[in-house]
Parts: C-alpha cells; structure tokens; sequence
C-alpha cells in the first residue's frame, strides 16, 4: 500500500473527500424558514427531525464555534431516565427509547451501550428517596428496581461497599441506563439533516438578534444579516448571554462542570456507577478508560479552565469507591459551562419574544434529552407554535408561577 | 489555591468562603405582585462582565460583597456591605 499511498499524497483529490459526510461551506443565504443557533446535539437533532418529520428543510443552523464542540463534546455522555418527578421521567423515558433505535435511524453506529446505572444510597433518607423514584419510573414504564447489598456485589465486585465511612445500603438499579459515542450522535444527526437540505454554517456567530414589535425577524452575524421565520436558540452554556441579545432574562446560573478520565484498563465496571453522598460518578468507556465527574464548581463562572480542587474533591472520592483506582493516571481532564435552573430541569417552548424558541437551562443533563429535545422543539416550529405536552411543564414561565419541577435529588451527583 | 480578601478576615482560601448571588434591587416584599418577587427570586443577568456579587466568610458567618470578572475570575475588589446598604430591611410583616 506505499505506494497507493505516495500517489494520493502527489494527487489534489483525496478519496476520502469524494463522499463527504458533510457538504461543504456554502454562502449564507438572506432568508430561511428556520435559523437554530446552535450547532450542537440538540441544535442537530431539531434540524433532523423538522426536515425528516416535517418536511422543513428550508433550515440553517449557525454556530459561533464548530460542529459539535461545546457541550456536546464535553458531557460525559450518560443516558438515563430515572428522575424523581412525572414530568422529568416521562420526558427523559422518550429520550433513552429513542436512543435505542438511533444507530438503526441513522445507519451510523453511535456505539450504543446499555449497560445499566447503579446508583448508591448510603442514608436512610436516600433509600427512601430512591425507592419514590423506582416506583415513579415503574409507573412509567421504566426498568428500574431498587436493590440490596448482596445484588450490588454481584453488579460490582470491586466497589468498596464501605465507602467514605457510608455503607452502602441498597442501589437504584436502573437497567435501562446506556452510554453512547457523544460525537457519532452530532454526526449522525449532521448528516442526516444536511442529506435532506439544512445547512450547517460554523464560524458563524450571532452579534445581536432583531425584534421589531416584540416578534423576533432575524439575526446579525459576522457574515451578515439573514431573516428567519422561526428562530431556536440552543446553545448551552450561553443561554443567558444570547437571551440578553434578545432582549430578556433568564432564570439561569452558568457553572463550569468538570470531567476526567484515567487511562485505559481491562474491563472490570459495567454499569454506570453513581454516589451522591460522594458526590462522585465513575463508568469505564468501551476503550477501557474510567470516566469521573462530580459536582459543579462552587461558584458561577464563564470558564472551561479546570481546577486542583475539583480534581482532588471528585478524585478523592473516586477512590473511596474503587479503591485499587488509587495507582491509575489521569489522561484527560475538561470543563464546560453548565447553565443550571433552580429546580434541575430545562427550559423549553415559547419565550417573551414571538418567534423565538428557547432549548435552553440544560445544566448538566442535556446530552441524554438529546433525541427528545430534538424532537419535541422540532414538533413545536412545525405546529407554528403549539407547546407539544412533553415539554409543557418545562415552560420558563413556570417560574412566574412558582410551579417547578424540582429534580435536584435526582442528578447524577448532587451540586 | 484561589484567595478571595475577605474585608474581615483579610485573604484567605476560597474554600473557605460561599457564593451568595447576584447583587440585586429587592422589590418591597409587602407591595410588589408574585412576577415580581419570582423575577427577584429566579431571574439573573448571568453575563460576562465584573458582577457584584454575595459572598459568605463560612466559618466567621460574614456576609460581604465582591467584583468579581465572570470570565476571568478576577476579583476586583471586596468591601462591607454598608457601602451600599445604610438601612436595615423589615421582613417581620411580610406575609401577615
């Protein structure tokens, strides 16, 4: 193959460009049905499902950044549905059955797992706490018990059942819990949206958004002015400052949140691992590395820098779970901004500005609302604006109401 | 090690010191309607820019405000909050 090789080096079309997975830059064009700001995995997957659903496909979706690289690449890519309340378990329930037949839809292999999450009470209060929530998700259908020590033992023979001084006391075993390949999703929903006519442009970022009347009319970027129909915005980690441009407040706080992995090592976890009393989740990637995640920083802040403390904190509690963990190295570590509600849950549909969505207050919880996400704010452009049921409770006006739906006890390490 | 300069306690970890909010106008609890107090209570600026902001001394139990960059990180300055409030709150008819 050298020399296979040697002449696609000499030559100026490489195969591999042939059959791009994604068509290449084209102009912005001065008007479109729908603009979504955004081009991450929800950004993606609105743009799929209104050109697959719906037949919209007169769609631009712009990005200051590029394809897929905010929080899209930096979630620790857990899919799970076990909540506390109705309304946080019959969303997120959707979300991981569509994950389920995703690669399938795609004809991509997003390496789809289910491998099951564990999650440990180690309080009295948690056990009752997790036996709600099994109920809860039962009701829905869900597959989620709760369990004993001696189950736990045989789901994770090397887990310190002693933990921190806290003995584990029964888990939440919810076995349809699954991890997938965060970029194959983006890719998968890039291409099928570009396949059917959306236009993804990166590099592109929205400098201000144009209300005339309180009706939003489109948007000013560095590459000029376009009109839009319908505008999304669906850029986590900036939702505040985008609202702004739109002439509103949000009811958010941005946080960074931190992750590491370890470098690889032969297979020994299979389910997905969570401690809120140690405010620590650990689960090891089909490469073998352990991925570790904690808490949100202390306090807010627009900054993916990372720091000792959380290192420490989350790394010292890591340990106290799987203690041989101590001789591994770190290989990687990141940050992304966590726009986090007070009750823990998004915020989605109608915004004070007539044709402008919001997909927005996804704290540390979006990746797995991906498909549904995708789905339902697709749904609510198509019908010119009705909220689909789904996502009626996760209105930013529920707030003016005092009506939260409050799944703070529920995130994978509580902040 | 991250030092925040608490204006009682002079510089010391940030570990040492919690994050009380933005730094906001509070509508007359006895006048103002429930969208009011929900903006108050829910809504924030959240923007890039120096923020006033509460901050709580955990173990001494002082409250105290700082300017603080939200991108940078920097903190500005710390000072008492007598600098901008001179008169205490009334809460006790509140809701009677």
């Amino acid at each position: 193959m050298p020399f296979a090789l040697l002449k696609y080096g000499l030559k100026d079309d490489f195969p591999f460009e042939k059959d791009p997975d994604l068509p290449l830059p084209t102009d912005l064009k001065r008007h479109y049905d729908v603009v979504i700001i955004g081009a991450g995995g929800h950004g993606l997957a609105t743009a799929y499902y209104l050109a697959k659903y719906h037949g919209i496909t007169n769609v631009a979706i712009l990005e200051m950044g590029y394809l897929a690289g905010g929080n899209m690449a930096r979630n620790t890519a857990v899919i799970r549905s076990n909540y506390l309340t109705s309304e946080g378990v019959s969303f997120y329930s959707e979300s991981v059955n569509m994950y389920k037949g995703l690669a399938n839809e795609f004809d991509f292999n997003i390496m789809y797992s289910r491998r099951g999450q564990l999650t440990l009470a180690q309080s009295e209060a948690a056990v009752r706490g997790f036996r709600q929530r099994s109920e809860v998700n039962k009701h829905f259908d869900g597959d989620t018990d709760l369990i004993g020590p001696d189950d736990i033992r045989q789901l994770v023979p090397t887990l310190n059942m002693n933990a921190g001084g806290l003995p584990v006391l029964a888990g939440l075993w919810h076995r349809d819990g699954a991890t997938a390949r965060h970029d194959a999703i983006a890719w998968g929903y890039a291409k099928g949206a570009t396949q059917r006519g959306v236009e993804i442009h990166q590099q592109t970022e929205v400098t201000d958004v144009i209300v005339e009347n309180g009706r939003a009319t489109g948007v000013k970027t560095n590459r000029g002015q376009v009109n839009a129909g319908v505008i999304i915005q669906a850029v986590a980690g900036r939702s505040s400052l985008l609202a702004a441009k739109a002439g509103f407040r949000m009811p958010i706080t941005s946080y960074p949140l931190q992750a590491m992995v370890t470098q690889p090592v032969k297979p020994f976890l299979d389910p997905l691992v969570s401690s809120p009393a140690l405010h620590c989740y650990v689960q090891q990637t089909g490469r073998g590395e352990i991925v570790l995640g904690g808490g949100s920083d202390p306090y807010p802040l627009y900054s993916t820098r990372s720091t000792l403390p959380m290192k420490e904190e989350v790394l010292t509690n890591a340990v106290k779970l799987f203690p041989f963990m101590a001789n591994l190295r770190l290989l990687r570590q990141w940050g992304g901004i966590a726009d986090m509600t007070s009750d823990y849950s998004p915020i989605m549909g109608i915004s004070p500005v007539e044709n402008y969505y919001l997909d927005a207050g996804w704290g540390t919880w979006g990746f797995k609302a991906t498909p549904i996400a995708g789905k339902t704010m697709a749904e609510l452009v198509a019908s010119g604006g009705i909220v689909p049921d789904l996502i009626k409770p996760f209105s930013m006006e529920r707030f003016n109401r005092f009506v939260q739906v409050n799944e703070m006890g529920a995130t994978a390490a509580s902040h | 090690m991250k030092i925040l300069t608490c204006p009682l306690n002079g510089p010391r970890n940030i570990n040492e010191f919690t994050y009380g909010g933005e730094v906001k106008n509070m509508p007359d609890p006895n006048e103002c309607s429930d969208e009011e107090w929900a903006d108050y209570v829910f809504f924030h600026d959240n923007l890039v820019a120096v923020v006033k902001e509460w901050w709580l001394h955990s173990p001494s139990g002082y409250w105290f405000i700082a300017e603080r960059h939200t991108a940078s990180d920097e903190i500005i300055r710390t000072y008492d909050p007598r600098e901008i409030f001179n008169e205490r709150i009334e809460f006790s008819q509140v809701g009677v």
